[in-house]
């Protein structure tokens, strides 16, 4: 039986927007990677400075909330498989588990998901309201480029943020991880505990965490900046906008995700 | 420019003035004059070249606009543009909005760039504001920072869209004096005359020979002329613009 044109128009309306929406996101990636190479060395004293902070933003500046991350993120972990693993007799597991839940997964993905929701939205609504004012006409009359100027700082601040913030959050974790254990009298030796987290990691793993964080960081960065500053928007506009581009966000990381998942399995 | 048709910025497609034909000489001042919602700013932002002409040909200095190239940035920088509501930088200071421009084109450190910020900043009387970002400045200021923002590369063409909209009497003087003195040879430019364009809804501050008179009134750009056709013709847009009306002057 078909289903009623309503529902096969909205069905249909929905898929063409999400097709535009790819196509704009797409476009913009591949122009803000074309900036980032051809101007590099553009306005030097303008930019850079501004990249600077970038990072300090999205980096230095979040360090003390996720010094608390990591450590609950310890917790969290070896809190949940400390007794599952001491009744299957599977302790010397433990260091493979944080490397598997932390170093691959949970660690990069947390540490988007966080950076998204504290400076991903900021940039939302810092762009879309230069936007809605004006600001971007009046880069664009002072023929100052808005990708170079607004949107490539951003970038590389973040894919370098989220990077150097995942290396900050595992450490912490792993760190936090054997002083929960240990305080649940877990019988396992710092040696052995650093010796079963030696043996889990691979080469792959360095070069997998650094490729991830900096897709996660460059997604982010693009997805927000694309829909603060893309597309003219009124100021009544931007806390929609924010919304968008957050859940957006969330679904590319997870997609990423999903695929060095793909990429570990066929290793 | 010949038989240009302007769109509305937000929408393109919506057209704001069709087929104008208009030559500017160099050192030329001219007022377009046009009611509220006439097109004066989407007008003026194509002249800048912010969106492409909808239709017709439209040159600045033998080049066709809008300029996007790198390889002919020297031209697109010789043209200035002050917005109505100033469209200042709010993450930035007043000192950072001015020097902007210069550091981001001629790749300036701040201390290299304070030798030609400074002197702007006296001229606009806006040295005391040179650390403080936007909120703390009244509207008719921020005008002031937009204006000088658009003179620290020395254009050679100026368009200033409403300079006088929202000015106390103070304010209008101010910058009556100080465009005429741009006109004439400013030593801030470095003593060129330089060519204006501004738009106006009111054209009782403007009566003087040394203007040329354009209008927008239903979607078309018509040439008056000097003042003295202006005075001579007297039609009812002009009886508008001069806020004469059926009661007279």
């Amino acid at each position: 039986m078909p289903l009623p044109p309503s529902i096969t128009h909205s069905l249909g309306r929905k898929l063409v927007r999400l097709l535009l929406t790819v196509q704009g996101l797409g476009a913009f990636a591949l122009i803000t990677l074309g900036v980032i190479l051809t101007k590099f060395r553009v306005a030097r004293h303008v930019v850079w400075p501004a990249t600077f902070q970038e990072i300090a933003r999205a980096g230095l500046n979040l360090l003390p909330m996720f010094l608390f991350i990591s450590a609950a993120l310890g917790l969290l972990v070896i809190g949940q498989s400390v007794s599952w693993l001491t009744r299957v007799g599977a302790i010397n597991y433990l260091g493979t588990i944080m490397v598997l839940v932390v170093v691959r997964e949970l660690g990069p993905l947390l540490t988007a998901l966080l950076v998204l929701a504290r400076i991903g939205t900021a940039n939302v609504v810092e762009l879309g309201t230069a936007r809605a004012l004006g600001e971007v006409e009046a880069l664009e009359a002072l023929a100052i480029d808005p990708v170079h100027y607004l949107v490539v700082p951003r970038v590389v601040g973040m894919a370098i943020g989220i990077f150097a913030l995942t290396v900050y959050l595992i450490l912490g974790a792993l760190g936090s991880g054997y002083l929960w254990a240990y305080l649940q009298n877990v019988p396992l030796r710092p040696g052995e505990y650093f010796r079963q987290l030696t043996g889990a990691l691979t080469g792959l793993d360095f070069a997998l965490l650094a490729l991830k964080t900096f897709a996660f960081g460059f997604i982010i960065a693009v997805v927000t900046c694309y829909h603060g500053l893309a597309q003219p928007l009124r100021l009544e506009e931007v806390s929609f906008a924010t919304v968008r581009a957050g859940a957006q966000s969330v679904i590319a990381c997870v997609l990423i995700d999903a695929l060095f998942i793909l990429i570990y399995l066929s290793v | 420019m010949r038989g240009v048709t302007v769109g509305a910025m937000r929408d393109l497609s919506s057209v704001v003035v069709e087929d104008i034909d208009w030559t500017v000489a160099p050192g030329e001042y001219w007022v377009i004059a046009g009611l509220q919602g006439s097109g004066k700013s989407d007008f003026l932002m194509m002249t800048a070249g912010l969106m492409p002409p909808a239709n017709g040909d439209y040159r600045l200095f033998g080049e066709p606009m809008p300029i996007f190239e790198e390889s002919r940035l020297a031209e697109r920088l010789r043209l200035g543009l002050v917005f109505e509501t100033g469209q200042l930088f709010h993450h930035l200071t007043v000192w950072e909005n001015i020097a902007l421009p210069l550091r981001y084109h001629q790749n300036l450190s701040k201390a290299d760039a304070a030798a030609e910020v400074q002197p702007l900043l006296k001229r606009m009387d806006l040295e005391a504001w040179a650390d403080s970002t936007l909120g703390a400045l009244a509207r008719s200021w921020q005008k002031r920072v937009g204006l000088a923002r658009a003179l620290i590369l020395r254009p050679d063409v100026l368009l200033v869209d409403s300079p006088l909209v929202a000015m106390d009497l103070r304010h209008a003087n101010w910058w009556m004096d100080f465009l005429d003195q741009l006109s004439k040879g400013h030593e801030l430019v470095g003593g060129r005359t330089m060519t204006l364009v501004v738009t106006t809804a009111d054209l009782r501050p403007w009566k003087g020979e040394k203007y040329r008179f354009a209008a927008l009134r239903n979607k078309h750009f018509a040439v008056l002329g000097g003042w003295s056709q202006i005075e001579t013709e007297r039609g009812e847009l002009v009886r508008e613009l001069l806020m004469t009306g059926a009661r007279g002057s």
